[in-house]
């Protein structure tokens, strides 16, 4: 009986659905995908496959032609020393000044979950070196740090802490900290500058963390008694890590990958005391026109860059399952 | 340590002491569990050290807040004041740098407008900034509708590697795209931007959208289809209207970001009337040893604070999308 | 008014069947009720014959009109949603001219229907408010009068009582059904509530893990079921089963079919012992729980009948031979029904 249904239904006439075929999820799923993928893979993909050849080939912006010289790019740029304090200031900057980062952001969030008169103003301030321009807050910081007139420098030497006879030592008898002119405190200038810009959006994650703690958990250790750290080692802390991950990811990638704190500050100065994997690679690459070298330094900021995304995906995967 | 940890302590106790006010009504001091109830005395004692314990709270918390706001804003005081000053006040490492000893004018800001090139700057990084705009809509929302209400359950997989593109950094790409830049015949031209910026607005929008659709019930738009409508129709009529502030948002965002990007612009334009602010000012107007600076200054501070005020707006929205899920409600 | 038929409709989710098999016609402007435990399968196929979920297998027709991988807007069809998903950004004169909008009416011709399907609904007064202004019950006459409004062939309504409160359901059930009978449009209509489809439904079709276990008149399900689930999933208290020393049968009888004895007594009646160990007074009846043998059985009484079994006793209970229902012990089929209720 049921064979003779199918029978009867395939003889009915079927209107036709060639006109809604964009209607079908399985069409128009991909066809709504294909502009944004078809940008990502032209201009994101294609350029990642044109930098691995790059950096294997001698093309230079004169020369355009790309003949494979093998690891010659890389062999050149480990054997430059501006390219090893390049590749260690750049660690250093990253890892020093997201240790910070995550001290401070962990206190600020703390500031900004409580109440108080001012909040929005507070929180206004405390968004403003994330949410300005880079290049233009930096340019901020290179007339704040000036050699000449920096009213740091005017109120250090107010208290004393600057000018003949500084308590600091003989470093500090000038009129002026030339915060950008010693290699040590222009390395200083570019980690401070870089701790204030990515503090504000790791503090703002950890803040959103804070405040999704369902308030029955709360609630729920102090009723059973738990001391302040108990709470802050026991639930605050484990709730709050992946959390805290995803605020430290963010604030490697962008310092690791930056070039406009260093290019602004101190063009890579003094004497190279200050450049990174990035700025360097953009001094070779693009002011000096090598491109495979520029090339070759840039992919070293590669495998970092995998392993973010990795522990990304694993932080997203598990926040999906939760 | 110590130090940072009672400040923590202070802090904790307030708000937990704020949020039992809201839910119980009166504020009745609670005995300590060591406290025996009937001792008045230990009981006033204890209400005597939760009074100074919450003023001492209520002092670290403003004290720390303070230093926080200053160490975040100190560059953009600094500019703010150089912008009013005259030069005679403005360079003398001898005068407080914080008063006005001569007074403010408005000089510096009529410079840069009618002597520099900061106009052309800025009308390059409208037009910037909506042509990105406009070419993040038209990728970012068909990408992220199909990914959160088509694709099933790789979607959201696909979401994520689409989100991941965003930390792509500039610095990586620039010299590849430099050459891909040239052979468009874009370069040294605005149209290199517009071209380019695209690779990081559209990810991080479109992972931006895919959590704003997902929110937004399948009910309208079936009912829409219901009602004689392709789907694409439904979405048209139904799905983007009542996504406007998701819209909005990613319009902002893409905006803002255009207007952060200092690498791409840097690399692929050289000529003066092509540049945008990010580059223009910190390229142009610095010249050799002749800084403006009151001037620069008024540039910088000019866009900070129109965007600053913007992302405060949409910030909760942003934030969203940065804790990839895994921040709950 | 359209017939609307299923054949062989089965629906796979990750090789799990939602919907399996099924076979099914309505009849020209009948109020036909899908009624199950919620995962049975009901919405599926509801969403199935609208167009919004694409079947595994099987076919859909519609007025004789084969639709099975047609998309919701060739199908002539209305549908009105749990949620009533009204469009939250239109007032309610755009929400309910939206389906004519989509048909290309001309402007006057649609304010002339807006105003009609209004008229039928009661819900003139509140045109120009936003959803979002409106009590559940005025949505809900909302979106009926959007399901109404271009005059479709069918009406799908997916559990459109659920949202109200218990007050406000019962009258709801006569509006709804009172509006089908009037514009007389063949309606499906899905639930998990068994006093909606015994209140409404021409007839029932009572589903269960993606088939349908049967389909016929209220009166057909609750009097005749064709096996155990039908019999057990409607009338509350359910069917009391109890086995069969003697022939190895379950017996099936409905509460109020459970008397004492004495009441009874006549050789058309089937005796058991009944173990007493519980009463519940409900206002209107009373129910008395308890066991025969091994089974647990419950009795109803109108709350004002005299009769007074003693807590804790055994008392001789009976069940008229013509309320015995018999099913098979392992499949719960039903052995002695005088027809077939699972034909299509």
């Amino acid at each position: 009986m049921s064979v003779s249904a199918r029978a009867d239904a395939a003889a009915l006439p079927e209107t036709r659905q060639g006109r809604y075929w964009l209607d079908r999820e399985s069409v128009l799923g991909p066809v709504l995908l294909l502009p944004a993928v078809i940008y990502i893979v032209a201009l994101v993909g294609i350029p990642l496959v044109l930098a691995v050849m790059y950096s294997l080939s001698d093309v230079t912006v004169g020369d355009q032609s790309i003949d494979f010289v093998g690891l010659q790019n890389f062999r050149d740029a480990l054997d430059s020393s501006t390219f090893r304090t390049a590749l260690k200031n750049t660690f250093v900057f990253t890892i020093v000044s997201q240790m910070i980062v995550l001290v401070l952001a962990n206190i600020l969030a703390l500031v900004l979950s409580a109440d108080f008169k001012g909040k929005r103003l507070v929180r206004f301030l405390v968004l403003l070196p994330w949410t300005t321009p880079i290049a233009l807050g930096v340019l901020g910081w290179l007339w704040t740090l000036d050699n000449v007139y920096s009213p740091i420098d005017y109120l250090l030497r107010q208290v004393g802490l600057l000018g003949v006879g500084s308590p600091l030592g003989s470093d500090w008898f000038g009129t002026n900290a030339l915060w950008l002119a010693y290699p040590d405190r222009a390395q200083f200038s570019v980690l401070f500058v870089h701790v204030w810009r990515t503090l504000p959006l790791a503090t703002v994650i950890l803040l959103a963390g804070l405040t999704a703690i369902p308030q029955d958990v709360k609630d729920a250790a102090n009723v059973d008694g738990a001391g302040f750290f108990r709470q802050v080692f026991a639930i605050r802390i484990p709730l709050l890590l992946p959390i805290m991950a995803v605020a430290v990811l963010y604030g490697i990638v962008f310092t690791f990958t930056d070039m406009t704190v260093v290019y602004i500050l101190t063009r890579g100065g003094p004497v190279d005391s200050t450049q990174v994997l990035a700025s360097w690679a953009y001094f070779k690459g693009i002011e000096g026109g090598s491109l495979g070298q520029g090339a070759a330094i840039a992919l070293f900021l590669f495998p970092v860059l995998v392993g973010v995304a990795a522990m990304m995906l694993r932080i997203a995967k598990r926040a999906e399952t939760v | 340590m110590t130090e940072t940890a009672r400040r923590l302590q202070e802090d904790d106790k307030t708000t937990r002491r704020q949020v039992g006010a809201t839910l119980a009504s009166p504020a009745v001091a609670m005995p300590g569990p060591n406290a025996p109830v009937w001792d008045d005395a230990a009981n006033e004692r204890e209400r005597r050290q939760a009074r100074i314990r919450q003023v001492a709270t209520r002092g670290v918390l403003y004290v720390t807040a303070t230093f926080f706001a200053l160490f975040a804003a100190l560059p953009f005081a600094w500019m703010i004041l150089t912008v009013f000053k005259q030069n005679t006040d403005l360079y003398d490492p001898n005068r407080n740098p914080v008063l006005f000893n001569d007074p403010p004018t408005l000089g510096n800001i009529t410079f840069l407008f009618e002597r520099t090139e900061y106009a052309t700057f800025a009308r390059n990084t409208l037009v910037v900034a909506v042509l990105v705009v406009l070419v993040t809509l038209i990728g970012a929302v068909p990408a992220a509708y199909s990914l959160s209400r088509l694709a099933g359950r790789w979607g959201e997989g696909l979401g994520i590697a689409i989100f991941l593109v965003y930390l792509v950094p500039p610095t990586l790409l620039f010299i590849p795209l430099s050459r891909v830049v040239a052979d468009l015949g874009l370069r040294n031209t605005w149209w290199a931007m517009v071209l380019v910026y695209p690779t990081f607005t559209i990810p991080f929008c479109t992972w931006l959208l895919m959590g704003f659709f997902k929110s937004i019930p399948r009910d309208i738009e079936e009912q829409a289809m219901i009602d004689g409508y392709s789907r694409l129709g439904a979405i048209w009529r139904t799905v983007l209207p009542v996504s406007v502030p998701g819209l909005l948002t990613v319009v902002v965002f893409s905006f803002a970001l255009t207007m952060h990007e200092f690498v791409y612009a840097l690399a692929f334009v050289t000529s003066s009337h092509q540049k945008t602010i990010s580059i223009g000012v910190t390229t142009e107007l610095i010249r050799g040893d002749v800084f403006f600076w009151q001037s620069l200054m008024a540039a910088a501070a000019i866009v900070a604070i129109p965007i600053a005020l913007l992302y405060n707006l949409f910030l909760d929205r942003f934030i969203a999308g940065f804790t990839l899920g895994a921040v709950k409600g | 008014m359209a017939v609307v038929e299923v054949r062989e409709l089965s629906k796979r989710f990750d090789g799990v069947a939602a919907v399996d098999g099924i076979d099914l016609a309505s009849t020209d402007g009948e109020f036909l009720v899908l009624l199950g435990p919620s995962g049975c399968g009901k919405t599926t196929l509801l969403r199935m014959i609208g167009g919004l979920e694409p079947p595994t297998d099987g076919d859909i027709l519609i007025g004789g009109r084969v639709v099975t991988n047609l998309p919701p807007r060739a199908r002539q069809i209305a549908m009105v949603f749990q949620s009533y998903a009204l469009y939250p950004h239109m007032t309610v004169y755009n929400n309910i001219a939206f389906p004519l909008k989509a048909a290309k009416l001309p402007k006057a011709e649609q304010t002339r229907r807006v105003a009609w399907a209004a008229g039928i609904l009661g819900i003139e007064g509140f045109l120009d408010r936003k959803p979002r202004q409106l009590s559940g019950g005025q949505r809900q006459r909302v979106a009926l009068a959007r399901a109404l409004v271009r005059e479709p062939t069918v009406f799908l309504l997916d559990e459109p009582l659920s949202n109200l409160d218990a007050q406000r359901r019962a009258s709801a059930r006569d509006e709804l059904q009172g509006f089908q009978r009037r514009v007389g449009t063949t309606t499906i209509y899905v639930t998990h509530d068994q006093v909606e489809a015994m209140g409404m439904g021409d007839r029932i079709a009572v589903m269960e893990q993606g088939r349908i276990r049967q389909v016929g008149t209220p009166h057909e399900i609750y009097d005749e079921p064709a096996d155990t689930f039908v019999a057990t999933f409607l009338g509350s208290p359910p069917m009391n089963l109890i086995p069969d020393a003697a022939s190895g049968e379950l017996l099936g009888f409905r509460p109020e079919h459970f008397i004492p004895w004495e009441a009874g007594m006549g050789n058309d009646w089937v005796r058991f012992p009944y173990h007493v160990h519980r009463t519940e007074y409900l206002g209107a009846e009373r129910l008395l729980y308890g066991e025969v043998g091994e089974a647990k059985a419950v009795a109803r009484f109108p709350a004002n009948s005299d009769i007074n079994t003693e807590i804790g006793s055994t008392t001789d209970y009976a069940v008229r031979r013509n309320d015995l229902k018999r099913f098979h012990p392992e499949t719960g089929l039903r052995l002695d029904r005088p027809t077939n209720g699972r034909q299509p």
